[in-house]
């Protein structure tokens, strides 16, 4: 029985044992000499691990008496969750060397949130839920800190400590009340209590608490305000991170809990959904505007970014939830591929953030300008390019639902969100240089990212990469 | 040939991607072979879209050449041509190469430049060939970043507020529709527009929130594609971008604005909102007769004051778009066959107009009226041609422009005399501004120290406007093959439209029985 346990369990077993393999290699072999090496390594490992998770046997596996759930949703969420954290640390090496703040800590502690991440997205009961989340939290809270002596990492890793605390206070309470009321922890057990009629008013309660933590993981509004400050202060790899696989594994999560346990009561919970889904949509594409620092920008960006993916989740059903994680699959590569374009922007080897430093940057470097215009009116949902068929799978979804009033909000607010992206079009296209332009870093690895991001926004149009079929079959399991 | 249309269609593109890929430099040579590259995309692109003019059949008022694959999404890549969009193929592929060849004089950033316009020629024909609800939006929405580019990059001085404009503008119009073609997806399961074309979408009234919605959700529908076709058009009292777009753009900009990108709303009307919808646009058609109607005094009005040439001819375009949705909304052979007619006739007669003050821009680098007068005794030629378009534009009898008025007025005439009325007076008062900018501009003494050196026209200028002037008057004289064209179609549509209606009544009587 355990030997048969652990095979479910086997990729993440296996990234465990290799961080903590890195951890010792780390230790006893010089310590930083390893790091760059190391990130590299993680990074394969990371890809291996995705493949290997792709290329198993049929899903369908259940373990540990159903607390960890192995099936064609939580690989999807695993596969994107990896490649996207393997692509962030592959561009993060250089980067954090140069700057002198790449320690051996640094791959290891991503390959542990990955691991939590993995943990999160597989999760069948509300303890393994808390475990995963707290895994990959804890690891985060140090890498946003991990410019021990810049004044504003170090707020960033504190606030974000401070208010993840807070909200894994909030995810426990909640979890305590639904256990309260339903006399178990595991999904299969709560679905049994609250699939039948309406559920109880404490259920309810536990259930309102539960979504308030973990939407406080996916930066919905108004559990939002660490967003921008933890952005900003962050280093930009770190943002990078933050922005990627983490929102896909809080979202995978959310859908899972959501559907798993309290799938009997969609409309209890849609409602809730669909709140948190417009706030977010609106305070994003609002509180942008008058950003000029572009890490703070792409907080809210993702924060609206959010609220889209949330009408996947508010639909409440299969279509929704395919919705969703196509979403999420594009939302994650165009900001791999945006944030490769920060990466690059410095001024004598310093980060740059400021948005006014783009000034004409299409003249000194069209093939990277391009590349980063398709990448914003892909993220302001333009089309050709893949961002619109993001929003369109999600409105397809909310309109199928009967959430008309929803759908005709976001669209709203996504012509108000094009605004800031157009904005940095402006900046590269339209401006007048000042002579106090931004350069630029040519790493290979980053402008490989840039363009690789950049053309799949524009030639997976044609078949999206079988993506959507996948995530077809992922939201089937979940929701039946 | 079984994928004309896509190779007509994406030809462009591919030159684009070939200019993108190749060429290198941005010194005089590889100015150069940017421009005749463009010119010859755009060249060999009208060249092959003569064949599907060869081989269309007026009479089949079907779709044909018709493609279809499948897409991502349960979507479908499908594209056809009938009567009422062939022509609009047409006019883009004709007007494209003149476009190019207006834009000889550019000297900044050239390659990107006709890349920008190669790319939109792709996208503008793709929005009238496509057959999908969501390659259509696809196409029409994706026009808006090279047009965005063109303004902001090669505009005039306020070209940033300019290009915000239209794009923030067309946008949120756009964005609506696409909620409503997601309504539509939904509901009738499928995103085939021949398919859309005779699915009956819902025409109960209902009340939301305690207001009575007559029409139900095809009214419903009907806003939703109205915001953003009003927005395109575009019609009053949601213009306001078109004359600070016009004015910032470039020439060539303004000439690809003004003949084709504005027919797109016109074109979207009738292929969406008037067959989809019938009872949507039977209870909001009164309400477009009179935003047409005063759309065409009140912008004959606003442009009788600018001082800025192309704002003036900004202006005038919203009016004659005005009896374009007028005839559109009036539903009946008479009204559509005028939209069409005049939304092509437009296509020739304002982009030659600001082909027109583009000639004179690039010599003064002016549009004030005011630092003009006396043109005709320098530039003879440039006089001729520029009285011909200012009559064309003023609808006289023998040019293109008189056909279209004509017949919209004719239609309108008999469905609601009052609109016919007010909007007639609108011809009057084209007149009264299109005269007295010719008078200001070219007659009279030339006085002004600064034009006593001006040029008459080149050899390619001249070029530009053979075409435009052959075309004006040989369709005015002999309008025959367009109406001869769409007419089939047109009737089919009309036909539709009053079958469906008649159903949708029956339908709610039987329910109220």
């Amino acid at each position: 029985m355990v030997a048969a346990d652990l095979s479910v369990i086997l990729p993440e077993i296996l990234l465990s044992v290799f961080a903590m393999a890195a951890l010792l290699a780390g230790v006893y072999g010089g310590k930083d000499r390893w790091a760059p090496m190391l990130v590299w390594a993680a990074s394969a490992a990371m890809l291996l691990i995705a493949a290997f998770i792709g290329l198993r046997g049929a899903p369908g596996a259940v373990a540990f008496g159903g607390m960890f759930v192995d099936d064609a949703f939580s690989r999807f969420a695993k596969i994107v969750v990896l490649v996207s954290a393997a692509a962030v640390l592959a561009m993060s090496q250089d980067y954090m060397q140069r700057r002198g703040i790449l320690r051996f800590e640094y791959p290891i502690l991503i390959v542990l949130a990955a691991v939590g991440m993995m943990m999160m997205v597989s999760a069948g009961d509300l303890m393994a839920l808390y475990m995963g989340l707290e895994l990959q939290s804890l690891a985060l809270y140090v890498v946003a800190s991990l410019r021990r002596d810049s004044a504003k990492s170090t707020e960033a890793g504190l606030k974000y400590f401070v208010l993840g605390a807070l909200s894994s206070g909030l995810l426990l309470y909640g979890a305590s009340l639904v256990y309260g009321y339903t006399g178990t922890t595991l999904f299969s057990g709560i679905v049994q209590v609250a699939g039948q009629g309406d559920i109880s008013l404490g259920l309810l309660f536990g259930l309102v608490f539960v979504i308030a933590g973990l939407a406080f993981k996916v930066s919905a509004v108004p559990f939002h305000m660490w967003t921008p400050d933890v952005y900003e202060g962050a280093p930009t790899p770190v943002t990078a991170f933050f922005a990627t696989a983490p929102k896909v594994a809080a979202m995978a999560l959310f859908a899972r809990v959501l559907h798993d346990a309290f799938g009997g009561a969609v409309r209890d919970w849609s409602q809730v959904i669909a709140l948190l889904s417009v706030l977010s949509m609106f305070l994003g594409a609002i509180a942008a505007i008058g950003q000029t620092n572009i890490k703070r920008l792409m907080a809210y960006s993702s924060i609206a970014h959010m609220g889209y993916a949330l009408i996947g989740l508010a639909a409440g059903t299969a279509l929704g939830v395919q919705a969703l994680l196509v979403y999420m699959a594009i939302y994650v590569t165009m900001n791999v591929g945006t944030f490769a374009f920060i990466l690059m922007m410095e001024r004598d080897g310093q980060p740059v953030t400021d948005i006014n430093a783009l000034r004409m940057y299409s003249r000194r470097e069209p093939a990277r300008a391009l590349a980063m215009l398709i990448l914003l009116f892909s993220l302001a949902g333009v089309p050709p390019m893949l961002g619109f068929f993001a929003k369109l799978a999600v409105w397809q979804a909310g309109l199928d639902a009967g959430l008309v009033w929803l759908v005709v909000a976001s669209a709203v607010a996504s012509a108000i969100g094009a605004f800031y992206y157009l904005r940095i079009v402006f900046y590269m296209y339209f401006g007048e240089e000042d002579g106090d332009e931004v350069e630029t870093n040519t790493s290979p690895v980053l402008y490989a990212f840039l363009m690789g991001s950049a053309a799949i926004m524009v030639l997976g149009i044609a078949n999206m990469f079988g993506v959507d079929q996948a995530a077809a079959a992922a939201a089937a399991v979940l929701v039946n | 040939m079984d994928n004309l249309l896509s190779i007509v269609t994406f030809t462009p593109a591919l030159a684009a991607l070939i200019l993108a890929l190749f060429l290198r430099g941005d010194d005089a040579a590889a100015q150069r072979n940017a421009k005749w590259a463009a010119l010859f995309a755009t060249g060999v692109t009208f060249f092959i879209s003569l064949f599907i003019l060869a081989e269309f059949d007026p009479s089949d008022t079907g779709f044909q050449f018709v493609e279809e694959r499948d897409w991502l999404m349960g979507l479908t890549y499908k594209m056809g041509v009938d009567g009422i969009s062939v022509l609009f193929v047409m006019l883009t592929t004709f007007i494209m190469p003149l476009v190019i060849l207006a834009s000889w004089e550019v000297m900044q950033r050239v390659k990107e430049y006709m890349i920008a316009f190669l790319l939109l020629e792709t996208l503008m024909l793709g929005v009238f060939m496509a057959l999908d609800l969501v390659l259509f939006y696809l196409f029409f929405e994706a026009g808006l970043i090279p047009m965005f580019l063109i303004i902001g990059i090669w505009g005039g001085k306020e070209r940033i507020y300019a290009s915000f404009k239209f794009f923030l503008y067309t946008f949120l119009g756009s964005v609506l529709m696409l909620v409503a073609m997601v309504a539509m997806y939904v509901d009738a399961g499928t995103t085939d527009i021949e398919r859309l074309l005779v699915h009956q979408f819902g025409s109960a009234t209902f009340s939301l929130m305690g207001v009575q919605i007559v029409g139900g959700v095809q009214t419903l529908m009907w806003l939703a594609f109205f915001a953003s076709f009003a927005v395109k058009m575009p019609m009053w009292p949601v213009h306001t971008w078109l004359p600070d777009a016009h004015v910032q753009a470039p020439t060539a900009g303004s000439v690809v604005l003004a003949s084709i990108l504005l027919k797109m709303g016109g074109y979207g009307f009738l292929r969406f909102s008037l067959p989809m919808f019938p009872v949507g646009s039977e209870v909001m058609g009164p309400l477009v007769l009179w935003l047409s109607a005063i759309a065409i005094v009140y912008t004959s009005l606003v442009a009788l004051v600018q001082e800025d040439m192309k704002k003036l001819i900004a202006y005038s375009s919203v009016a004659h778009m005005g009896f374009v949705t007028m005839g559109i909304f009036v539903a009946n052979q008479q009204g559509i066959d005028g939209a069409i007619f005049q939304m092509i006739s437009h296509g020739f007669i304002s982009g030659a107009l600001f082909l027109c003050v583009g000639v004179i821009y690039d010599r003064m680098h002016t549009r004030q009226i005011d630092a003009y007068g006396g043109l005709v005794n320098r530039m003879p030629a440039y006089a001729l041609i520029f009285m011909l378009f200012t009559m064309a534009n003023v609808g006289l009898p023998g040019t293109s422009g008189f056909i279209g008025e004509f017949l919209t007025l004719m239609a309108v005439f008999q469905v609601n005399t009052w609109v016919a009325a007010v909007a007639t007076t609108g011809v009057i008062f084209s007149a009264a501004y299109a005269l007295w900018l010719y008078r200001r501009v070219v007659l009279g003494d030339l006085i002004k120290e600064s034009l006593k050196t001006i040029t008459d026209m080149s050899r390619r200028e001249r070029a530009i406007f053979a075409p435009l002037v052959v075309a004006t008057i040989f369709f005015g004289v002999y309008p025959a093959p367009i109406l001869d064209t769409i007419g089939p179609s047109v009737e089919a549509l009309v036909g539709n439209y009053e079958t469906a209606l008649a159903q949708a009544k029956a339908a709610i009587q039987l329910a109220s029985n």
